[in-house]
């Protein structure tokens, strides 16, 4: 990921452009969030008689995203940050609360097929979400037949000519299939299916964890050429915070399905309140090994409890250092501290 | 790669010649190609069906002309009976063939049926899932549980004896296994990520299916229907072995190889040539279902 970093160190063009989207979000948010649940019913784990026991993926999640603008979701796997996406798009039922988006709650919305040409998803294996038995070129050309329905053929085939060339594609590829794109390429395919109807909001399900570095570098800064140019927000989820930070301007971290923090990326990076955060940062290796060597590791340990059976009171306090008797009586609350958000009771004395 | 494309390499990009890709389906029949006894077997096939086709042609005799000199005669090259003739002095080469044409059309036409039956109820119950997948896959299981001789008879009772009949009647029985296994691949398919790309979007249900789920099941689908195809023949065989199935003056290799097995000791013949066509005909549709089925085998690719 070194490339990627340093290119953001070198780029003080992206940096002046990240803190321009910051003053400019005044206006009210394109996507409000509020308490959004989602759970999973599972078979309980007493024989086949047991019955079925809830499993929360997803618990309380509440954010605003503005437009333009980028929020990073990170957390290690199975803490629901795929889930959140799809809850959002709703592809999966919230089992509790909204997603209001321009104003409207999605949640058992009946024109939410319309509401969708605005709302755009990219998925994180980029083969296995373009169908097999179609073209590249029918694949990008669907959003449109489906929506556009009005776009005639020749029309249509400009379109996808011109969305391939912009995301790097040669436009006389559009009649190959996807199995004879490479990884890199099948995600640009992805990107411009989800570009075509120029949405206002993106949603990247770990859109570069399954491309070799060389490529998420590209693929990172193909979404940030897009985004300057057609100004729709995103939401970044990942579990690489160097990608994380070169592209976010806002990070909220998930932890069993809760927000434990949420931030403006360099108040997240520079000081991290709350101890899981703090565990995540000092995971991040530094290219550099004298200061890798020297510097001190948060290390978790125990696993990840099972979101089946979560512990009382603070979700966290299972794995962290600092926690005393009130962490298993109280569940602590989002605390706001200008630009930063933290769920720790102690998040003071840290 | 990040700037703007100028509207000169646009345009001639649009106009440079396309490349073509090798489709999944492409891909598949190159291997279908290279695989020997499918080719033959398809080879051999086409011979069958055109024989059948051009049979009232291909000999001096009709299938109902009685040749009083020759009754149940040896194949004879001086009469022109190269099958020999049967109990009642008719053409046997005739017959074999003309009994082709209904074997075949109710061998490709009853698969037809339970194709398109089997294809839309199997995506369908598969795509929506939940309880009504529940209630149209018990339905299936209810009907496999009819005895299939009991059907058919009730049927020939209530309806008479009617060539479509035998249609209906092995469509009716054939597409529950095709919906069983459309609505197996039809679950999984619908897992995948490209179904969820494609909700996402906004594609409706209905579109879905026909654009993303059915064509990736249809792999699976085309090698049961092949196989299927000799098991109808076989089905229609014997209900016309039981007296159930094509009437006279018409045939079928069914009937005729019930009427050679009644005279297997004298005129062996009658047994041997509707016999030999119709093994060398499954042998053929069996050979090309397993070439399809390997040739179509994601993990050969």
């Amino acid at each position: 990921m070194s490339d990627i970093k340093q290119n953001s160190d070198g780029d003080g063009a992206g940096d002046s452009d990240s803190d321009g989207a910051g003053e400019t979000l005044v206006a009210a948010p394109i996507l409000r969030v509020r308490d959004l649940s989602v759970e999973f019913s599972v078979p309980s784990a007493d024989g086949i008689f047991g019955g079925r026991r809830a499993l929360t993926a997803v618990n309380g999640v509440s954010f605003d995203l503005h437009a333009g603008e980028t929020l990073g979701v990170v957390g290690e796997s199975g803490c629901g940050k795929s889930t959140l996406a799809r809850a959002i798009l709703q592809l999966l039922p919230a089992s509790r609360g909204e997603v209001v988006w321009m104003g409207e709650d999605l949640v058992g919305h009946p024109g939410l097929r319309e509401r969708r040409r605005d709302l755009q998803i990219i998925f994180q294996d980029p083969l296995a979400s373009l169908n097999p038995r179609m073209t590249a070129g029918d694949i990008v050309a669907e959003p449109l037949r489906t929506h556009r329905g009005e776009i005639g053929r020749a029309e249509r085939r400009r379109l996808v000519a011109e969305m391939f060339e912009r995301v790097g594609l040669s436009p006389v590829m559009v009649n190959r299939y996807p199995h004879e794109f490479s990884g890199g390429q099948c995600q640009r395919i992805g990107i411009a299916r989800a570009m075509i109807l120029r949405p206002r909001l993106i949603l990247c399900d770990e859109p570069v964890s399954a491309l070799d570095v060389s490529i998420q570098a590209q693929i990172v800064n193909l979404l940030e050429d897009l985004q300057r140019e057609f100004g729709m927000a995103l939401i970044f989820i990942s579990h690489d915070l160097s990608v994380v930070r070169h592209i976010c301007h806002r990070v909220m971290v998930l932890y069993l399905g809760r927000v434990v923090e949420v931030a403006e990326r360099d108040i997240l990076y520079r000081s991290p309140r709350h101890p899981y955060t703090r565990a995540l940062m000092s995971a991040v290796p530094i290219p550099d090994p004298r200061i890798e060597r020297e510097r001190r590791r948060v290390v978790l340990e125990g696993d990840l409890p099972s979101p089946l059976d979560p512990p009382s009171g603070c979700i966290f306090r299972g794995r962290c250092s600092y926690a005393r008797s009130r962490c298993a009586e109280e569940v602590p609350v989002l605390e706001e501290l200008g630009g930063q958000s933290v769920a720790c009771h102690f998040h003071n004395d840290i | 790669m990040n700037t703007k494309p100028s509207a000169a390499t646009l345009e001639a990009a649009l106009n440079a010649p396309r490349v073509h890709g090798r489709g999944v389906w492409g891909d598949a029949a190159r291997r279908l190609f290279r695989n020997k006894a499918a080719v033959a077997s398809m080879v051999v096939l086409a011979v069958i069906v055109l024989l059948a086709v051009f049979a009232p042609w291909l000999s001096v005799y009709a299938i109902d002309d009685i040749d009083w000199d020759n009754i149940q005669a040896p194949p004879d090259f001086a009469a022109r009976h190269w099958f020999g003739t049967d109990g009642n002095g008719r053409d046997l080469f005739v017959r074999t063939l003309y009994g082709g044409r209904a074997s075949l059309a109710v061998g490709v036409l009853a698969t037809a049926v339970s194709l398109v039956i089997g294809v839309a109820y199997g995506s369908v119950a598969g795509y929506i899932g939940g309880r009504v997948d529940t209630v149209m896959m018990r339905f299936v299981d209810v009907m496999y549980s009819l005895p299939f001789m009991f059907f058919v008879i009730v049927l020939v009772a209530v309806f008479g004896r009617n060539f479509i009949l035998i249609f209906v009647a092995i469509g009716a029985v054939e597409w529950l296994t095709m919906a069983r296994i459309v609505r197996g691949q039809t679950l999984s398919i619908k897992r995948r990520e490209f179904v969820e790309a494609a909700h996402a979007i906004g594609v409706p249900s209905h579109r879905i299916i026909l654009r993303h789920t059915l064509p990736n099941v249809l792999g699976p689908v085309i090698v049961y229907a092949t196989l299927t195809v000799p098991q109808v023949i076989l089905i229609e065989s014997f209900l016309s072995f039981l007296g159930l199935g094509i009437q006279e003056p018409l045939s079928s290799w069914g009937v005729l190889i019930s009427e050679g097995a009644k005279v297997i000791e004298v005129a062996p013949w009658m047994l041997i040539f509707p016999g030999l066509f119709l093994a060398v005909t499954l042998f053929c549709f069996n050979f090309i279902g397993d070439g399809m089925r390997d040739a179509l085998d994601p993990k050969d690719r």
